[in-house]
């Protein structure tokens, strides 16, 4: 067993529990996008970000699906830094897939209230949730990931349905973008303000109400 | 050639190569590294020899091809030895003079020497060029020596013989504390120290007791090739750290991930290692001391991000490479789950000279913290551009103004960009600044792996920071949120600062962009991304906020943000700019003052570039 302390409780949890389990069975919610339970951890969209405190005055960011618990990490799940670095990351996931409902869901819970970069839906968070299914739950590894950077995408091998692929649908299921889309086509910078956004909608005072109809960019406020 | 049973048998080789060899005789040697490729040394190394052979003087004079000296600049290099008098920019026009007047008769051809640009005189021997003077060229001096595809050239400087002392007279601990009392610290661009990674990865548990050794050959930063001069010139420095390296820690297994893009490098690693294996010195039972060794070549496939080490593994296995959290090191779990140690060349090359020579001498070099000589690469608007290599703790001053001669074309010196498309600027206040892991830490910058831009006054610092953030974010794995999607917008925001479309807000945003990149990114390349833009800022705010508030670029360099004017004083009326104008905006008779129509003007700069009398304006 394996001793930590996580927001200032001390906690024994078996060796090789991930720090985001560790917090689960406390009670604590630690919000997650890439992680699945049943999947490996990837560690890719930072959204589950905790500080790991070392020392007085350092500490790190590290992703809490992919990290390891190690006798006497102190661990921080809610801190301003934390918080601040999980706020920029959705609000990034957001500009660049506006329509996940996921997405939008968890940036009215954290209170972002608009998005200050470019919107460019790529329709795809890259999370990585389809691969690993394809390749851990059906043993088929049908898609992968193709191209680096901003080039990304997840793809067949050479864009054909390949023999690995059982059309399972599963890949579809498990997004969480395919999975519940955002239909609302209002979106006021960069939020849908929609079902659950109760976020207050920052906008600029002279077009407050204005009847203008307002593109997938939103309004910008000077 | 026999295979070597025993260090006494290699000692023997080295005597009869040395009896061999009259250190009197003429020697030619031209340097054909990349760099001198790239300005044609082959064709001066052909004509050398064919016009030896056809003055009967073959037999009488060597003739030999090196890696890169390192004074890039004054390529192609020939070097005619026992005086060592050395000739700079040698076409194959050239090859007849030198071999019937210094060669056949030792007169110096003036018209080819070294110009000091200081005094204006002439310099005839090499170790006498300015540029070479406050180097220590602790690794890099041997490459004038030795021919790559010749081992008996190493093994006559003393090659191998760190070896034969550590098979023979030393027990891995001792080599383990021999390098943690240099304080070697890995030339990689983190510096951390070798002698733990060696340690963690000779006692990280394998359960089939393998364990591999790595040499980091996947040098991508732009403007950066200390690796490629070092593979190129001296491999078997490298493969004789390995060796060292292997035995510590009881590796048997051994892989050189390098760049395809260097070829070269490549090929002379490739012979290198054939010959070592000839020579007994890679494979079974290594000079007859029971020790299995060997090294297998692996090409990266063109991905920046592979020279990070997790990346580099995964890419040696066959998989994407892209990074994975490194909770658990590459030491107790890396390649094939085994233990692995991972350095990079210039380190491995330095371990056969910290054995030689002693861990005491090594730590009278440099400074408190790090020790020994770091090549850099020393490149940009600088008057000699080439490879350096100094002391750690020498002042950026000295690399800038004594080393490399001042900034070119008499203009002002502005910052010094050092690490690679991650590390910072560094401005001209700090000038003073002691160059080491350290100190170039603490100032928002990084040693990375020794490449050093200069910059002028002619250089935007927000364009340059532009240019970098666009590297990375073409060579980021596009695995992580921040990196990929961060380093995309901060790009974003970067493109409109500098096309006259900033607002207000875009500094903060950028700073706290960089603040979450550096902070929540998985490894290290978008821990450092943000560093040019942070630095810049640090240390450039007013160019940025020129840049959005005036909607002006004080360098002159944004294309939507200046106009070229013609300047009635100045102008001649010559008529030069006009006839070369690619647009055909600018008007004018002869000897009346031009004028440039704003609407056909590209603003690429030609103009002002082929005016003589400083009459074109940028504004």
């Amino acid at each position: 067993m394996i001793e930590l302390t996580i927001d200032g409780t001390k906690v024994r949890v078996e060796k090789g529990t991930s720090v985001l389990e560790a917090a689960k069975e406390m009670g604590i919610t630690i919000p997650t996008l890439c992680y699945y339970p049943g999947l490996s951890s990837y560690g890719e969209c930072r959204v589950c970000l905790v500080e790991v405190v070392k020392g007085k005055n350092r500490s790190s960011l590290e992703a809490s699906c992919a990290m390891p618990v190690e006798q006497g990490l102190v661990i921080r799940t809610n801190s301003e830094k934390a918080k601040k670095a999980r706020k920029l990351v959705v609000e990034l996931l957001i500009a660049s897939c506006p329509t996940s409902k996921t997405l939008q869901d968890m940036a009215s819970n954290m209170g972002i209230n608009r998005i200050r970069f470019k919107i460019k839906d790529r329709g795809c968070i890259l999370c990585g949730r389809c691969v690993r299914y394809c390749k851990e739950q059906m043993r088929s590894g049908g898609i992968g990931f193709v191209g680096r950077g901003t080039s990304r995408r997840v793809a067949t091998a050479f864009g054909v349905t390949p023999a690995e692929c059982r059309n399972c649908g599963g890949c579809e299921w498990i997004c969480p973008v395919c999975e519940r889309a955002c239909t609302a086509n209002n979106l006021i910078n960069g939020l849908c303000g929609g079902c659950q956004n109760l976020a207050p909608v920052e906008t600029c005072a002279i077009c407050t109400g204005c009847s203008e109809s307002v593109g997938a960019h939103g309004h910008t406020v000077y | 050639m026999k295979k070597l049973g025993s260090a006494v048998e290699l000692e023997q080789l080295r005597k009869k190569i040395a009896s061999q060899r009259d250190p009197k005789r003429t020697c030619i040697v031209t340097s054909v590294g990349t760099c001198g490729l790239a300005r044609g040394a082959a064709g001066v190394a052909q004509a050398i020899s064919a016009e030896l052979k056809k003055d009967g003087l073959n037999g009488s004079v060597d003739l030999r091809t090196t890696g890169c000296h390192g004074f890039c600049e004054i390529e192609p290099v020939v070097v005619i030895y026992p005086k060592r008098i050395v000739y700079q920019h040698v076409t194959p026009a050239d090859v007849p003079e030198i071999i019937s007047e210094t060669v056949s008769k030792g007169k110096i051809i003036t018209r080819l020497l070294y110009t000091n640009p200081a005094t204006g005189r002439k310099i005839v021997r090499e170790q006498t060029i300015p540029f070479y003077g406050k180097q220590y060229r602790l690794l890099t001096d041997s490459i004038r020596f030795i021919d790559p595809h010749n081992i008996e050239d190493y093994i006559a400087l003393g090659g191998y013989s760190a070896l034969c002392k550590v098979l023979f007279d030393m027990h891995p601990e001792e080599v383990l504390d021999e390098i943690s009392r240099s304080g070697l610290r890995g030339r990689g661009g983190a510096g951390f120290p070798t002698f733990r990674k060696w340690e963690s990865a000779r006692n990280a548990p394998s359960y089939d007791g393998i364990r591999y050794v790595i040499c980091n050959a996947d040098e991508g930063d732009p403007g950066a090739y200390m690796d490629r001069s070092l593979l190129e010139g001296n491999p078997h420095s490298v493969i004789e750290g390995m060796i060292i390296g292997a035995y510590t820690m009881g590796s048997h297994h051994g892989y050189v991930y390098v760049r395809n893009e260097y070829p070269l490098a490549v090929e002379n690693l490739r012979i290198a290692l054939d010959q070592a294996r000839q020579y007994g010195l890679l494979g079974r039972n290594i000079l007859g001391s029971n020790f299995d060794f060997d090294i297998k070549i692996s090409r990266g496939g063109g991905a920046f991000i592979c020279g990070e080490s997790t990346a580099l593994m995964a890419s040696l296995e066959g998989r994407i490479g892209e990074p994975r959290p490194k909770h658990i090191h590459t030491a107790l779990k890396g390649l094939y789950g085994r233990p692995t140690n991972l350095n990079n060349v210039e380190t491995w090359a330095n371990v056969p000279l910290i054995i030689n020579r002693g861990a005491k001498w090594y730590t009278t070099i440099g400074t408190e913290g790090s020790k020994g000589t770091k090549i850099f690469s020393l490149v940009g608007k600088i008057n000699n551009t080439g490879l350096v290599e100094v002391p750690m703790g020498i002042t950026l001053r000295e690399m800038v103004y004594d080393i490399g001669g001042g900034i070119r074309g008499g203009k002002k010196f502005k910052a010094v960009q050092t690490g690679g498309p991650s590390g910072g600027c560094i401005p001209e206040s700090l000038i003073d600044l002691p160059i080491d892991f350290d100190r170039l830490a603490e100032s928002g910058s990084m040693m990375g792996s020794g490449g050093m831009i200069v910059m002028d006054e002619g250089t935007c610092m927000v364009d340059m920071a532009r240019y970098f953030v666009k590297f990375l974010t073409e060579e980021s794995c596009g695995k992580c949120v921040p990196c990929r999607e961060g380093l995309d917008r901060m790009l974003d925001i970067l493109t409109d600062i500098t096309e006259g479309r900033g607002k207000k807000e875009d500094i903060e945003l950028l700073e706290e962009l960089g603040d979450v990149i550096k902070e929540a990114s998985l490894c290290g390349l978008g821990g450092t991304a943000p560093n040019p833009v942070l630095s810049t800022i640090r240390y450039f705010r007013d160019e940025y906020e020129a840049h959005i508030t005036d909607r002006r670029c004080p360098a002159g360099v944004c294309k939507a943000l200046i106009t070229f004017t013609v300047d009635a004083v100045n102008c001649t009326g010559c008529r030069v700019c006009a006839r070369e104008c690619p647009q055909g905006a600018i008007s004018g008779e002869k000897k009346e003052i031009h004028f440039i129509d704003q609407g056909k003007c590209i603003k690429c700069g030609l103009c002002r570039d082929l005016c003589k009398f400083d009459a074109v304006l940028v504004s």
